[in-house]
């Protein structure tokens, strides 16, 4: 049982893993087959680094994204404060329902409206081109969004209703309160979103290809863009980077879940202690 | 830790506006321009970047700071339902021969200004009048390839090799790749038996569709570009695709593979031009930038990128660049069509109506399924 239930890990981590392998250690190919690796080199990070076009669309993808992430986590979270506040039930199963269409929505819907939604207002407007950074950063806020709420919800019902409220009557004004106290409380909940949005940006593909514009192309387009011809072993290398930066990314998060747990747990222990002293 | 945290954050959300004061800024003269994937010289591997170097260009010449804003689609559909949405606004684009037609005919294409391409002189008299232009006013061609056969000589019998009998060679079952995509699949069957890829009558069509059907025993997979992998690995054998991607799967074809490569008599022929779309903002920029890209060293460094054939006299009759492809790939490429005209209006593709396109498709689903 034992050596069945290790075979079928192992099997499982060279499903999830092997392809990146591959894909990692193509990117080291000195020449451009796939079938035969006929030596090592840096070459094909060093024509990345030439191609200005790809290194724009980096750039293109990395602001996007990172805006995005940023703006959905502010409106996620006041969101999510928001809808823990209310009182009435139904409302609330309401706003839960609303928050969860566009994470349910297939992409290709959403993608499809919302490029619908800026060409008719960009008429209305008499505007030539209606799609634009604006537009796309737009899109990607929305479907970050629900996201971000969902991260961030269930942080605020785990939390102490009675702390906020103790760090008032010792003379915390609401704000202060909130952000002393509710916000540390919360702060796992938001950096997961956080990154959850990047993430999710940085890879969106569909919607991106419905609300992009003249000039403002984002990496995915760009590759799925390549296939008249072959993709470059380029795209491995720049494939290869982005692997590793998401899992320091990765490894970062963890960290800050790991130190919260920590301080909650010390807290506790000391709170503990006082309590039989 | 939530110091750390709190820097990062800081100097991200710094940086992003930076990046957006950046792009708000610019007020200079834009074009835009719509091109495929990987179809323009773009700097690597010591090449010309085009797009760099019109910029520059423009700049000395007309003391204008200028900005190309160049992007790329992956097929003409794509560019079609793009430019058709009215959501975007280029100023240039480089559609193929059909979508051209197709264009044209729904008034998404302006006249060009031959008096702002004064390069188009240079452009081979044998790419006049081509169907889907045929008074020359609204294309300057780019690039143009014939479709035709690759094989692996180490697997394949030399005696076997002629005409399109190789892809339904019994011999070779198991070995043999085929378009993945109705229409240049179809096309394969209809030069071999000699029928009109563009007719409109369905009893033909149902015949190229046995054909079909006789060889798909013998295909090993229905391919697009997995093809370029599939042929330089010699996981198979025979296959057919055009003359300039040939050249790629050549410099990186496995130890033990051979490729070579020849036409078969009837086959495809394929132009792509540049053309100036209604939702043109600058019209006499877009024409600058195509006399520009007909000039000697973009088109020169456009060909040796891209390698398709290249209509332009300035770059196959350059003895540069006749050097840097090389006598043999000088042969592939420019198999010296003298009669070009008549033959592309016989054999390219045509943009057939919906109709046609909707039976030969359920055709396409008929062999897929079976």
């Amino acid at each position: 049982m034992k050596t069945a239930s290790r075979i079928y890990t192992a099997l499982v981590m060279i499903f999830l893993f092997a392809p990146i392998a591959i894909l990692l250690v193509f990117s080291f190919n000195e020449s451009k087959s796939l079938s035969v690796f006929s030596g090592f080199s840096f070459h094909w990070y060093r024509e990345l680094f030439r191609d200005s076009e790809t290194l724009g669309a980096v750039r293109n993808t990395l602001v996007l994204a990172v805006s995005a992430a940023l703006i959905s986590t502010v409106m996620g979270t006041a969101a999510a404060v928001g809808i823990h506040k209310l009182k009435n039930r139904y409302l609330r199963a309401a706003m839960d329902t609303v928050t969860n269409i566009p994470m349910i929505n297939p992409d290709i819907i959403t993608g499809i409206s919302l490029m619908l939604m800026f060409v008719f207002v960009g008429r209305l407007f008499g505007a030539a081109t209606s799609l634009n950074f604006a537009t796309m950063l737009i899109a990607h806020i929305t479907f970050c969004l629900p996201y971000v709420i969902l991260q961030v919800l269930p942080k605020l019902q785990q939390m102490d209703k009675s702390l906020p409220e103790a760090a008032m009557d010792l003379g915390c004004t609401p704000m202060r309160a909130f952000l002393k106290v509710e916000i540390p409380e919360i702060l796992p909940g938001i950096v997961t979103g956080l990154i959850m949005a990047f993430t999710l940006s940085l890879d969106d593909f569909v919607i991106s290809y419905f609300t992009s514009g003249n000039g403002f192309q984002t990496l995915p387009i760009r590759i799925y863009n390549m296939t008249k011809k072959t993709v470059t072993p380029k795209m491995y290398a720049l494939a290869t980077i982005i692997f590793f930066v998401i899992l320091f990314l990765l490894l970062l998060s963890n960290l800050v879940d790991e130190e919260t747990a920590q301080a909650v747990r010390a807290a506790r222990e000391k709170k503990n202690a006082r309590k039989k002293g | 830790m939530k110091k750390i945290l709190t820097a990062l954050l800081a100097a991200v959300m710094l940086l992003s506006l930076c990046a957006l004061a950046g792009c708000g800024s610019s007020k200079t003269l834009t074009l835009n321009v719509y091109n495929w994937g990987e179809y323009i010289s773009d700097g690597s591997e010591d090449s010309l970047d085009t797009i760099k170097a019109f910029e520059s260009w423009y700049e000395e010449t007309y003391g204008e700071k200028i900005k190309v804003n160049y992007t790329t689609y992956a097929s003409n559909e794509d560019m079609y339902a793009k430019l058709s949405s009215g959501a975007v606004s280029y100023d240039v684009i480089i559609p193929s021969d059909y979508m051209i037609a197709r264009m044209k005919d729904e008034g998404m294409l302006l006249e060009l200004d031959f008096a702002n391409i004064p390069n188009y002189q240079y452009i081979d008299e044998s790419f006049r009048g081509l169907y889907y232009d045929p008074d020359d006013t609204y294309t300057v061609p780019y690039t143009y390839g014939v479709v035709g056969v690759i094989y692996n000589a180490n697997v394949v019998d030399e005696n076997d090799v002629g005409d399109w009998d190789l892809m339904w060679n019994d011999k070779y079952a198991g070995e043999i790749l085929q378009f993945n995509n109705s229409r240049d699949a179809f096309a394969t069957a209809m030069y071999k038996l000699g029928i009109d890829v563009n007719t409109t009558d369905k009893a033909e069509w149902d015949r190229a569709l046995a054909e079909l059907k006789t060889q798909s025993p013998l295909v090993k997979s229905y391919v697009m570009d997995e093809i370029y992998n599939m042929m330089e690995s010699g996981e198979a054998a025979i296959g057919a695709y055009y003359a300039g991607d040939y050249f790629t799967m050549l410099d990186a074809q496995a130890d033990g593979v051979d490729l070579r490569f020849y036409y078969p008599e009837r086959t495809n022929y394929f132009v792509d031009a540049m053309c100036i779309p209604s939702c043109c903002q600058h019209k006499e920029l877009a024409e600058i930038f195509i006399n520009y890209m007909l000039s000697e060293e973009p088109a020169i460094a456009n060909a040796e990128y891209i390698y398709y054939a290249s209509p332009n006299s300035l770059v196959y009759e350059s003895e540069e660049y006749q050097e840097e492809l090389g006598e043999e790939a000088m042969e592939i490429l420019y198999p010296g069509i003298e009669n070009f005209s008549e033959l592309y209006n016989a054999y390219a593709y045509q943009n057939l109506d919906s109709e046609m396109l909707d039976y030969v498709n359920t055709l396409w689903e008929s062999l897929k399924i079976a």
